[in-house]
């Protein structure tokens, strides 16, 4: 701490170094008390506000069971009952997510949460929303079994009318694998991250009329 | 579970049930929220400015 102080001291305001500059910026902008509360304001006792993190912990059990999914291979979670309960429970948990982000979004779309500088929380917000159903939608692809089939053979005509069916091939079980364990769910591991790091900068934004005064 | 689901029809609306069931709890869960009294909800802080 001490030593951090004296490069604090010796360093000049305007100083090049880049590692100086991102760390001021996050200490401005994001200091510890703000990113880790221990008390939340007032108008945070509602049980609105837990739709967020129980759609993050939904997320974190899709990506728990996804990971021992890809890790064990189809045949493990078509045949064996421990296969078929991680199968579940990936579905399941992904059905709590979408049902629960959805809840959140209806919370935040009635109390304006784009409100005092949080347009960007709320539009990465929708990004994630969008990444999020195509991550489903890979999902269902790559089920193994005559239900992905189906779904491919007949999205195929709506990716080929969109023109997308070139590169985006929902007939080739590779890619559309690759993307639904790899890349989606990194893009919407980011996109969350930074979606609570937005919220945590700013706090939670404040009813829309809590006292009969206008509020902007 | 391998019968076709029933389907809900209202005039231009064409809904299976389970999906109309999902929507339905979703609301009610919704309204719940909104009016269950929230443990430990005094004591907050302002919020601040904004």
């Amino acid at each position: 701490m001490a030593a951090r102080n004296s490069v604090e001291t010796e360093a000049p305001a305007d100083s090049k170094s880049w590692t100086l500059r991102v760390r001021r910026a996050i200490d401005s902008h994001l200091p510890m008390d703000h990113l880790l509360p221990d008390r939340q304001p007032y108008y945070v006792g509602s049980w609105v506000y837990v739709f967020g993190v129980v759609t993050i912990a939904a997320l974190a059990w899709v990506i728990v069971s996804g990971v021992v999914l890809s890790f064990m291979g189809p045949q493990w979670w078509h045949d064996s009952h421990l296969g078929r309960f991680f199968n579940s429970l990936h579905f399941w948990s992904v059905q709590l997510f979408f049902i629960f982000m959805v809840l959140h979004l209806w919370g935040q779309y009635f109390m304006a949460g784009w409100r005092n500088g949080r347009a960007a929380t709320w539009m990465i917000g929708v990004v994630i929303f969008a990444v999020s159903i195509l991550t489903a939608f890979t999902g269902y692809l790559s089920q193994q079994n005559f239900d992905a089939q189906f779904i491919a053979v007949n999205a195929k005509d709506a990716m080929n009318s969109a023109g997308i069916g070139a590169f985006f091939n929902v007939l080739n079980f590779g890619q559309m694998y690759g993307l639904h364990i790899m890349l989606l769910p990194i893009g919407v591991t980011i996109l969350v991250v930074l979606h609570i790091v937005m919220v945590r900068t700013r706090g939670v934004v404040k009813p829309i009329d809590p006292e009969g005064g206008a509020q902007p | 579970m391998d019968t076709p689901a029933s389907y809900f029809d209202w005039g231009f609306i064409h809904i299976s049930m389970p999906n109309l069931l999902v929507i339905g709890g979703m609301i009610v869960l919704f309204a719940i929220a909104l009016f269950a009294p929230f443990p430990h909800a005094e004591g907050g802080h302002d919020g601040g400015k904004k």
